[in-house]
């Protein structure tokens, strides 16, 4: 570790600050608790708000994974987990099962999570209601008073225009009976698994916010007794392992345009690979290597 | 009869410049009071401080509530005041930007209140916004057009179902018919004033056009810098002001 970084970059003082952030947030699930973001040596919109989150939970034993859109291997979580890696020397893994603190942007693993992990994920909007009250001072009396019709007349909007609701990322969810919040644009698919055994911690590094999911707390995607909500889905499996229940992006394979729809969570589909599933368009894992 | 809203001694300071000061007057249920003066009376300092808009510096805004019977809406808690704004009381602004979301269909502007108070819906949502569409003449083909499209008596027009949604059974109305074309405006008051019978509503209509109280108005108020000089029945008052300031006021409109 290089001695020039207080571990996990972050000065003792800093990582106080946040940790009683986040202990206020998660004592009232969903609420929305305004932290002092920190410079960070990134931009935002490189998951600064994340980043610090993280930075306040480390701890030198713990196993760090960071992954966007799903995969490991994307510039934004190489960087990120080079970033502790140096500042923190953590271990670090792909592997969802042995990491203890996952660092994430728009996705959830697919793998169900433990009450030995944490779930980190960088925000870009923490306000659910600013799509319609662009006022700060309203949207906090809003949440105050639990006067949430606003995110219905989103909804409402949705189906008016499109026939069904079409919001398919950051789709709203209720917490605990309580506040209505912003799962980060996360696929809608996603949503159901917020009800989980791990810890969630969300980080918005502009708009200085955090906010968080205590293990097993309710939480409810908005919608109407007509339109309920449904998580949607890919109707194919994966091409690789053949997983049926994963999010799947497409990919385009070569100058015809062939295309091809895989796992979204790489780590998810090596597993299943490795177990000896196979895709349609999938080889056995040991020529794949070859 | 209990009257649905008691004001007692009303006074708003801006500073130390006076906004109203000592209004006092009973709403009866199903009563239309009009009031009236010149631009900078406190007409609207007044309207603001009955709806919660703003805080009185004095007096109290007795509330005939549905729940709890009488209560003062000035001292009652904030929640408790904003659920009444939005399901008793109805404001119609001068303004359609201010009380509409002009970013959000029709529909959507007269199913906000429905469901803020908990509709959940859509089919029976949109419906019933339909139905109020209809009653303020606005074609059920606009139903998911934006305000922005609309044209400003449509604006006021929709505002007026927006609000109406809920069955309030107050209205406080500033300027209503404000820069709206002369025809434009008649249409606007020969709809508001059949809705108010039909519904049975009580109303408060701030306004400076004589013209909209004589059609409106069971009684009128009468505000000269920030006081009121001058109270009656609506066709006493026109007909016959006591006041030196009123009757200025009604034969300057008589010359126009
Ligand atoms: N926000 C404000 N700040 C300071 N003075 C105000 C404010 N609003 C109104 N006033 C003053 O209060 C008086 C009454 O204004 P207002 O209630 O708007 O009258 P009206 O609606 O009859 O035109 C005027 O002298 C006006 O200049
Ligand atoms: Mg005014």
């Amino acid at each position: 570790m290089s001695t020039e970084y207080n571990f996990a970059y972050l000065d003792e003082q800093t990582k106080r600050m946040i940790r009683r952030a986040l202990l206020k947030g998660v004592a009232i699930p969903g609420y929305q608790v305004p932290f002092a973001s920190r410079e960070m040596p990134m931009p935002y919109g490189w998951g600064t708000g994340g980043v610090q989150v993280t930075a306040a939970c480390l701890k030198p034993d713990d196993t760090l994974k960071v992954i966007d859109q799903g995969a490991d291997d994307t510039t934004n979580a190489v960087s990120i987990r080079k970033f502790f890696e140096k500042t923190a020397a953590v271990a670090v893994s792909e592997k969802t099962e042995e990491s203890t603190v996952i660092q994430t942007r728009h996705r959830i693993p697919e793998q169900d999570l433990t009450e030995d992990q944490i779930l980190v994920y960088q925000v870009p909007i923490p306000e659910p209601l600013r799509f319609l009250e662009p006022r700060e001072t309203e949207t906090r009396k809003m949440h105050a008073l639990e006067e949430y019709g606003l995110m219905h007349v989103k909804l409402y909007e949705d189906i008016a225009r499109h026939g069904r609701i079409a919001t398919s990322y950051a789709y709203p969810v209720k917490v605990e009976g309580r506040y209505v919040m912003d799962p980060s644009p996360i696929p809608k698919f996603d949503n159901p698994k917020m009800e989980m055994a791990a810890l969630q911690l969300f980080g918005a590094g502009r708009e200085q916010r955090i906010y968080a999911v205590p293990p097993y707390t309710k939480v409810v995607s908005l919608d109407f007794e007509d339109h309920p909500f449904e998580k949607g889905g890919a109707p194919q499996a994966c091409g690789l392992c053949d997983a049926h229940d994963a999010y799947l992006d497409e990919v385009i394979m070569d100058d015809a345009g062939t295309r091809m729809f895989v796992c979204s969570d790489t780590d998810y589909c090596r597993m299943r690979r490795e177990a000896g599933h196979i895709g349609e368009m999938g080889v056995p894992l040991a020529e794949d290597a070859a | 009869m209990n009257p649905l809203l008691k004001v007692e001694n009303i006074s708003k300071y801006y500073g130390s410049r006076l906004g109203c000061k000592d209004v006092n007057f009973d709403l009866y249920p199903g009563e239309v009071l009009g009031i009236v003066g010149e631009s900078g009376s406190g007409k609207s300092t007044l309207l603001n401080c009955l709806a919660g808009h703003q805080e009185p510096d004095t007096g109290k805004v007795v509330f005939d509530t549905r729940a709890d019977g009488p209560k003062d809406t000035v001292t009652m808690s904030e929640p408790e005041r904003r659920m009444l704004s939005r399901t008793d009381w109805a404001f119609v602004h001068q303004n359609p930007r201010d009380g509409l979301r002009m970013g959000v269909s029709a529909g959507g502007n007269v199913g906000e209140r429905l469901m803020a108070v908990g509709a959940r819906h859509y089919g029976d949502i949109r419906g019933t916004a339909v139905d109020w569409l209809d009653k303020v003449e606005i074609a059920e083909d606009r139903t998911d057009d934006r305000p922005s499209e609309f044209s400003g008596g449509m604006q006021q027009r929709l505002q007026i179902a927006r609000n109406l949604v809920t069955g309030p059974r107050l209205i406080f109305m500033d300027e209503p018919t404000g820069g709206l074309d002369v025809s434009v405006q008649a249409r606007l008051l020969d709809l508001l004033r059949g809705l108010v019978r039909e519904l049975g509503l009580s109303a408060i209509v701030v306004t400076h056009d004589l013209a909209v109280v004589r059609l409106l108005a069971d009684r009128l108020m009468v505000m000269k810098d920030g006081r009121v000089i001058e109270t009656g029945l609506t066709d006493q008052v026109l007909d016959d002001p006591q006041h030196g300031y009123t009757q200025l006021l009604v034969s300057s409109v008589l010359q126009v």
